[in-house]
């Protein structure tokens, strides 16, 4: 039996699968607001949303909002990653160090980023720097934790290598342990970037003028629900494109020898 | 240069699985397993040894130890008149499991053990040497993954020989390999050992393989590991086990000593 054409090219493109999800959404949303009459200053129609956001985006607002977010986001996440995947190889590969800076990592994960909000307004002043710090709490620690885990599960055989052909450190570090951990690397950066977009929205709640966060914050002061609605679909959007982002990093050569396995 | 001593060596792991509240013996909280009790073996400059052994002897560690992975209790191990302390690419050994990094292309890692070629020209010859002894040349820059189990080997081989060693320590080089493969690379170790005259030591548990490769054959017992049977085999390449009954009757004996009177 043979599929019809456009069912197999269906099964064979997930990107139009995925608009299908969409697109249902959205008239399903539409359905719902017009056939119940549900009051637009509550729930407003796609139809409504849609204005809203030309509107938003003819007068450059969003842009800006968005900008400012992913500013935050993009120096957060880069300073949670310098340092946070450094630390995490030296407590993967030094015992000592890991013994001692472990427990202390292991108490400062589960507090939320959010409960810092005082302490960073307090010692950041307002502006972008306490939101950066916000950033920096929620990606710094998991991605720790997942470079020391993915250094602690290297075959030890490639150290053994390493060894016998008289590697220096530099080599153990650029030939067996970057290399050995990049694919896990690469899947702890994508659930770190989602969080530091997830953390952005709310630090931006507090403390600044600009951001999603605060047009969401704004809107809601203003009782614009279409604005608020505007501004979770653009938050949805972006986080999609971040994922897409740091997922291609994996797709090269430098991964495919896990994949495989 | 490849002469190895080994001066009564042993070894003992200590599983610490005992009662955590009998602290005030702590010496005897775990139990001690011997894994070499005493070994003394000579290894000669240029001499393909074979060593046999019940599984889970102490054969593996025996040839970590002599490798420098790993440290003895007590007892020594002396290459070429010094003690062993650390790896070296001296003695390069080539691993029961995949030992190629796998995020290289084979040729990348041919060139792991030439850092100290400072000559780019040379270090690419070296490996065209090498790749094309092992009959892998076209597959240089293919991942090892790409690869079949047996060109792996090959590769691993390659990358063995291409630092030049004194000495090649292979930990049961062709577990996993295809009947075809496996005798295949037998003949190819032999034509190594003839051709380039390196000490080869080789841990394997296919008898066969012993008999039909090794100048010497050493058969350790079963935990704790005592040397058994050291018989120097004087018998001129290629062999047939069957034809021989020198061979022959030795096999039967080994097969014995390792405890399968079956196929005697």
């Amino acid at each position: 039996m043979q599929l019809p054409k456009n069912v197999a090219s269906l099964t064979l493109k997930p990107f139009y699968i995925g608009f299908v999800a969409f697109s249902s959404i959205c008239v399903l949303w539409g359905i719902l607001v017009i056939s119940y009459e549900i009051n637009e200053k509550i729930f407003p129609g796609p139809v409504a949303v849609f204005g809203s956001y030309w509107q938003l985006m003819t007068d450059g607002s969003l842009l800006k909002h968005t900008v400012a977010s992913l500013y935050r986001v993009t120096v957060g996440f880069y300073l949670a990653a310098m340092l946070g995947i450094p630390l995490g190889i030296a407590l993967g590969r030094i015992i000592v160090a890991r013994n001692i800076l472990n427990p202390l990592i292991q108490f400062l994960r589960p507090i939320s980023p959010l409960a810092w909000i005082p302490l960073a307004m307090l010692w950041f002043g307002i502006g972008d720097k306490p939101a950066i710090f916000l950033i920096f709490l929620s990606c710094f620690f998991p991605l720790v934790v997942a470079t020391t885990i993915a250094v602690g599960s290297i075959n030890q055989v490639y150290f053994q290598v390493a060894a016998n052909f008289n590697f220096s450190r530099a080599d153990v570090l650029f030939k067996v342990i970057i290399p050995a951990i990049f694919p896990d690397l690469v899947t702890a950066l994508r659930l770190t970037v989602s969080i530091a977009w997830l953390v952005v929205v709310a630090a931006e709640m507090i403390a600044v003028q600009s951001g999603l966060g605060f047009l969401i914050l704004d809107s809601r002061n203003a009782l614009r629900m279409d604005y608020v609605m505007v501004a979770m679909i653009v938050i949805g959007v972006i986080g999609l494109l971040l994922d897409f982002i740091v997922q291609q990093l994996g797709k090269g050569e430098a991964s495919e020898w896990k994949s495989v396995r | 240069m490849g002469h190895i001593i080994l001066d009564n060596l042993r070894k003992e792991y200590v599983e610490r699985r005992g009662d955590r509240r009998a602290f005030q013996d702590r010496e005897v909280i775990g139990d001690k397993t011997i894994v070499l009790d005493g070994i003394d073996l000579e290894f000669n400059e240029g001499e393909l040894v074979a060593i046999l052994g019940p599984s889970g002897c102490g054969k593996s560690t025996m040839l970590r130890i002599m490798a420098g992975f790993d440290k003895p209790t007590s007892g020594k191990v002396f290459v070429n008149g010094a003690e062993i302390v650390k790896p070296s690419s001296d003695s390069v050994f080539v691993f029961q499991h995949d030992g190629l990094l796998p995020w290289m292309t084979v040729w990348q890692n041919m060139e792991l053990g030439l850092n100290h070629i400072s000559c780019k020209d040379e270090q690419t010859e070296r490996v065209m040497e090498y790749l094309d002894m092992v009959e892998l040349t076209g597959f240089e820059n293919k991942y090892p993954h790409q690869l079949s189990g047996g060109m792996k080997r090959r590769a691993e081989l390659a990358r063995a020989l291409v630092v030049n060693p004194d000495m090649l320590m292979m930990d049961e080089p062709f577990t996993g390999l295809d009947f075809l493969t496996h005798m295949k690379m037998r003949e190819e170790v032999v034509n190594m050992h003839e051709f380039l005259g390196k000490t080869m030591i080789m841990i394997t548990h296919f008898i066969d393989d012993a008999l039909t490769m090794a100048d010497r054959v050493v058969v350790l017992s079963d935990r704790p590991a005592k040397t058994k049977m050291v018989r120097v085999l004087d018998v001129q390449r290629p062999r047939n086990i069957e034809k021989d009954p020198l061979l022959h009757e030795l096999r039967d004996e080994i097969y014995l000593m390792l405890g399968v009177s079956y196929v005697v």
